[in-house]
């Protein structure tokens, strides 16, 4: 550990720090636009320079490393008038356009301008003009602001794996393009806009819409995948204008998905936002109180056992744990929470949560996914398992399903049940390799646990995990890897069908004559009987409403204060940014008004009292933010019998990643994602012949 | 004056063969295994020794650098990376030595790799030189063919092989953490420091980047003893050099002679002296088209050596006299040579993707007078706003043109503006 001395602080700092962060660990600020804590270094803006005692030149504080006893000074004049001759050297070439900026208000070049920028221009040349580029629907570029740190050009090609973009030209010719004038395909390209320091990269869908200092600042929870990415609601007036990463280092570190960063405008689209009651075929406008006397004479004239709940992929906890309560109380075993069928089993927590911790990750040498794409189906999570294949070269992954390109290298092993059953065998190459790490994962996606084999696809799984030392007292790399935010909530809570209760399938068969549908909208309408009476309680007109019999506007996650568990198991209180439109009310009131309709109150009138419900039914939500790391259980075995396994393929999990939940499906944005940003054509490689 | 009996590059010229047999004729080749068989300290030793200081333009000492290489392997190669990426404006040294000479180089690098321990040398040679090109990898075969290098070089039981990249022709490249950035097929961008290439070059792998001079040196210098070497020259400036003298001389060529001659003696004797007489000199730049010019006045007394050229406020670089007589617009030039670093700047740094560009248009503006005065103070100010505040040296090397032109002719500046301003004055009409 050097002893560093900054501005006369004596501090000691681990090895490998560089100066920079000496000083950042010192309190001192240094101005920068190129460095940043997460990409590598590239010292090119020269802003960070400063003095070191024995070095006659100025030094770039990002990417020098500390050495004992080193004198640094980052307040000297000679400091100051440094940062102010590369301020001035960014500006003589950068627009004055700050007030129709949409980065005006957030802008670094701006901030530091402040401190060290000129009060005139000594620069009396010409300035450069660039060329716009195009990034696809939703990154805007004006490239004549561009002060080239090439952040968003590192964060693509190391973070995303995506490197699409690059410096083509030199000098003060240099811009920053993707050569080819198509969409970025990074679900992660987002984050290049919060990235870049100026208003180079800003938010297509947002431009000129508003400025940062007009808008209401919310924290809460994303929930367009099972990550539980920390966010950011900015909001002004009623309307939800954009949605940023907060950081959280062991969930999304700073990154958000591009999906939901950027279908937030279809949550002014669809909505429902008034009851509606089908009469004669076709649903027309209702009050709350014929809506509910309407849904009340349904439940009282049903009789309890043909009554069924399914819970939707973006419900709170609360919600779901209303509407359980509710059919508890009507006495119906019917529930369920796993939309796609996904073979789950609710009874212990290490058979349905991503065990190893997101965090855990970082401890990886290996991983085998089966039934997933985890690119799209949690980009957030798979640009942290790709940071662990750049850091270990000895890293092995392999993907059992379609081909996809997961942003780095993986064997694709097979798509279907054989090559599943081929990894059982212990000489298999690939088991052999996955045997030889030290912390391998497995990670079993939804659309593996969702075929009718899926116990013995599970059990295959879990035999694989056991036989790769995956499960030992001091590794467990066994993981189940969620898609809905909803999911792991919903099993924490037991919303699986009680003892001969009827699970989505049955209950979709025609299993219940009354089916309240808690914004579920995956399953398949055309299959429900015509007869069954289906209460719709949700935010879009989407599948589920255009089904339904009774619609009961509900609130979308930005209206509501809601809890979700993540994929590990992570719970997180989420507040409201806004109020829901119109007549819509938050879920769990809905429930709450319609249980002392039906003469069965739930016993709690505030969302307290409801929280301390649910803490009592499972003491995760009684313990926000935290996540345990649980040794894997002695004995434990899981239900299904890998024999059984069948030879059917596995399949995407989505059609598209842009549109997968009634937001997405409503959003303008993500439908012109759809358009523009093709998947590239990419085949799958040719396959070694595997044995 | 150097006897020809000293001279390391004996056919510079090219009147003799500079094929293996030519070269085995002139003494290259011989006895390689014993030098060898001296071992890597010994090698290194004897070229601290001799006093060789790099001859790409640093002067930094050549048997110091190598001597940074790892002793022993950490489980990565070492490499030696030949820097042929000639490109300072002048400079056209280590292309005779390449066409004429090249197998001094190739037995240069197994000598220099051998005591680095390196089995792999990478001689990065840029585009332009096509024919020298050639040359070099016909000398490389040569010298494979007859074992010279090779598993078994020289049969000294070193295993050396000798790669030739050509570079795409861009000045940066010859920046060596750019020249390396390129070796591995990407875009030359010099690289921070550190870590030094020494700890991690080419590849990750610890590298050494020398001169073609340099290496060309070795053999010779291990042959003729340190002694010998650093008797030539001046004290801690020692050896022979390749001086290119270009411009306003009646005679332009390429020579060998000592350090530590005196710059009138290399131009009268070598170069058939300036054009129109010494009397006519204005001005000299004396290390290629990056360090600041010396007036007459200097030029008279001034010493071509590392040492004598930073006392007189410029630098060798690497000794590419570009001399110019009173009919040189010195304005002109030195915008020119300020629109060469525009184009070469590698766009990474701020100061210098922003700040050549400003130079090159006020420096045009300048050569035509069309500038106010107090442009001139704000040019040398911004000359210092680069000067070593970014990653490589070519803002250094954008802004010491211009410092030189100031330091040593601002009368002429400001007159070039005055007469502009007097010509351009908008006439007031008589009563």
């Amino acid at each position: 550990m050097p002893k560093v001395t900054v501005d006369g602080i004596e501090l000691e700092v681990p090895n490998g720090f560089t100066v920079l962060q000496a000083a950042e660990a010192a309190g001192k600020e240094i101005p920068r636009f190129c460095y940043h804590d997460r990409l590598s270094i590239a010292g090119n803006c020269r802003m960070c320079l400063v003095e070191i005692e024995k070095m006659p030149k100025p030094v770039a504080s990002c990417g020098q490393p500390v050495g004992e006893g080193m004198v640094i000074f980052t307040d000297t004049e000679k400091v100051r008038q440094s940062r102010r001759n590369v301020m001035e050297f960014l500006l003589i070439n950068h627009p004055l356009d700050c007030p129709i900026c949409d980065q005006g208000g957030e802008c670094d070049l701006q901030d530091e301008a402040v401190g060290y920028g000129r009060d005139h221009t000594r620069y009396h040349e010409n300035k450069r003009a660039v060329t716009d580029k195009n990034f696809g629907p939703l990154v805007k570029t004006v490239m004549t602001r561009c002060i080239q740190c090439t952040r968003c050009v590192r964060f693509l090609s190391e973070v995303a794996g995506v490197p699409e973009l690059g410096a083509t030209s030199r000098g003060e010719t240099m811009e920053i393009t993707n050569y080819v004038e198509r969409g970025l395909t990074s679900e992660l390209s987002g984050n290049i806009i919060d990235l870049c320091p100026v208003g180079a990269l800003t938010a297509k869908p947002y431009a000129f819409v508003a400025r940062t200092w007009e808008l209401r600042k919310t924290d809460s929870i994303d929930v367009f995948d099972a990550v539980g990415t920390n966010i950011r609601i900015d909001a002004r007036g009623s309307e939800v204008l954009r949605v940023l990463p907060r950081i959280n280092d062991a969930v999304n570190e700073e990154w958000l998905a591009d999906k939901s960063r950027f279908a937030i405008d279809g949550l002014k689209r669809k909505r429902l936002d008034r009851p509606w009651i089908r009469q004669n075929g076709k649903l027309q406008p209702a009050t709350w109180d014929a809506a509910l006397s309407a849904v009340v004479a349904r439940l009282n004239g049903a009789e309890p056992g043909r009554i069924g709940a399914i819970a939707g992929n973006l419900c709170d906890a609360e919600s779901m744990m209303a509407l359980k309560d509710l059919l508890v109380g009507l006495g119906s075993p019917n529930f369920d929470c796993r939309q796609d069928g996904a073979v789950l089993d609710a009874g212990n927590r290490a058979l349905y949560l991503f065990n190893t911790t997101i965090e855990g990750i970082d401890e990886a040498d290996a991983v085998l996914f089966v039934g997933v794409d985890p690119r799209r189906e949690a980009p957030v999570l798979n640009a942290r398992i790709r940071r662990r294949w750049v850091e270990n070269t000895g890293f092995v992954a392999g993907l059992i399903g379609p081909y996809a390109d997961i942003t780095y290298g993986c064997t694709h092993l097979g798509e279907d049940g054989a090559a599943l059953r081929a990894l059982l065998d212990p000489a298999h190459e690939f088991t052999v390799k996955l045997a030889a790490a030290k912390k391998p994962l497995v990670i079993i996606g939804q659309q593996a646990l969702a075929r009718p084999d899926g116990a013995a696809v599970f059990a295959a799984c879990w035999q694989i995990a056991e036989a790769a030392g995956a499960l030992t007292a001091d590794w467990q790399g066994f993981n189940v890897l969620h898609n809905a935010a909803a999911r792991v909530g919903g099993l924490d809570l037991g919303f699986v069908p009680a003892d001969g209760g009827k699970d989505v399938a049955g209950m979709v068969a025609g299993g219940v004559d009354v089916l309240w549908l808690l914004g579920a909208d995956e399953i398949d309408m055309a299959a429900l009987p015509p007869d069954v009476f289906v209460i719709y309680q949700g935010h879009h007109g989407d599948r589920g409403a255009a089904r339904a019999d009774i619609i009961l506007p509900g609130a979308a996650y930005t209206e509501k204060p809601g809890t979700y568990v993540n994929t590990e198991g992570r719970m997180q209180l989420a507040q409201r940014a806004i109020f829901p439109p119109g007549e819509a009310r938050e879920d769990w009131t809905i429930l709450r008004a319609v249980s002392a309709l039906v003469s069965k109150p739930l016993p709690y009138d505030d969302i307290e009292a409801l929280r301390q419900r649910m803490g009592e039914a499972n003491p995760v939500f009684a313990s926000p933010d935290t996540v345990r790391r649980i040794a894997p259980q002695v004995g434990l075995t899981p239900k299904g019998d890998s024999g059984q396994l069948s030879d059917a393929k596995f399949t995407a999990a989505f059609a598209t990643y842009y549109q997968t939940d009634p937001i997405s499906r409503a959003s303008p944005t993500m439908a012109k994602c759809v358009t523009d940003i093709l998947p590239p054509a990419m085949p799958a490689p040719v396959q070694q012949a595997a044995e | 004056m150097l006897s020809d009996k000293d001279r390391i590059f004996t056919n510079l010229y090219g009147i003799h063969d500079w094929r293996l047999a030519g070269a085995r004729a002139r003494g290259d080749w011989d006895g390689t295994a014993d030098i060898l068989a001296r071992g890597r300290d010994a090698i290194i030793e004897e070229v601290k020794a001799s006093g060789l200081r790099g001859r790409g333009g640093a002067g930094f000492p050549t048997g110091l650098k190598w001597s940074f290489m790892p002793k022993a392997s950490d489980g990565r190669p070492s490499y030696l990376v030949v820097n042929a990426d000639e490109s300072e404006p002048g400079t056209c040294k280590d292309r005779d030595i390449i066409r004429h000479d090249p197998h001094k180089l190739v037995e240069g690098c197994l000598i220099a790799s051998f005591a680095m321990g390196a089995h792999q040398a990478f001689i990065y040679i840029r585009g332009e030189y096509y024919n020298e090109y050639l040359h070099l990898q016909a000398a490389v075969d040569e010298a494979r063919e007859a074992g010279l290098i090779g598993p078994d070089a020289c049969g000294s039981g070193w295993a050396f092989d000798i790669t030739i990249h050509r570079g795409g022709g861009a000045y940066i490249c010859g920046e060596e953490s750019a020249l390396l950035e390129s070796l591995e097929g990407k875009k030359g961008l010099p690289r921070m420091k550190p870590p030094f290439p020494a700890a991690m070059g080419v590849y990750g792998c610890p590298t050494t980047v020398n001169n073609v001079e340099s290496i060309s040196c070795v053999s010779t210098i291990l042959r003729r003893g340190a002694g010998w070497f650093s008797a030539l020259g001046r004290p801690k400036n020692s050896g022979t050099k390749l001086y290119c003298i270009s411009g306003h001389v009646n005679k332009p060529c390429t020579v060998e002679d000592e350090l530590g001659l005196p710059l009138r003696d290399l131009i009268e004797r070598h170069a058939g002296g300036v054009r129109g007489g010494w009397d006519n000199l204005l001005a000299v730049i004396p290390g290629g088209s990056s360090v600041p010019m010396i007036p007459k006045s200097v030029c008279d007394n001034v010493l071509m050596d590392f040492d004598s050229l930073r006392e007189a406020g410029s630098s060798l670089g690497t000794a590419a006299v570009i001399v110019m007589d009173k009919s040189t617009d010195l304005i002109r030039a030195i915008a020119r040579i300020s629109a060469f670093y525009k184009h070469e700047s590698c766009g990474q740094c701020t100061p210098c993707r922003e700040g050549t560009g400003w130079l090159m248009r006020m420096m045009n503006r300048m050569s035509e007078g069309r500038a106010e005065f107090a442009e001139i103070d704000l040019m040398e100010q911004i000359t210092k706003q680069l000067e070593g505040h970014t990653i490589c040296m070519l803002a250094d090397a954008a802004a010491w043109p211009i410092q030189g032109l100031l330091r040593h002719f601002r009368p002429v500046v400001e007159q070039r503006i005055a007469d502009y301003k007097a010509r351009t004055a908008p006439k007031i009409a008589a009563e």
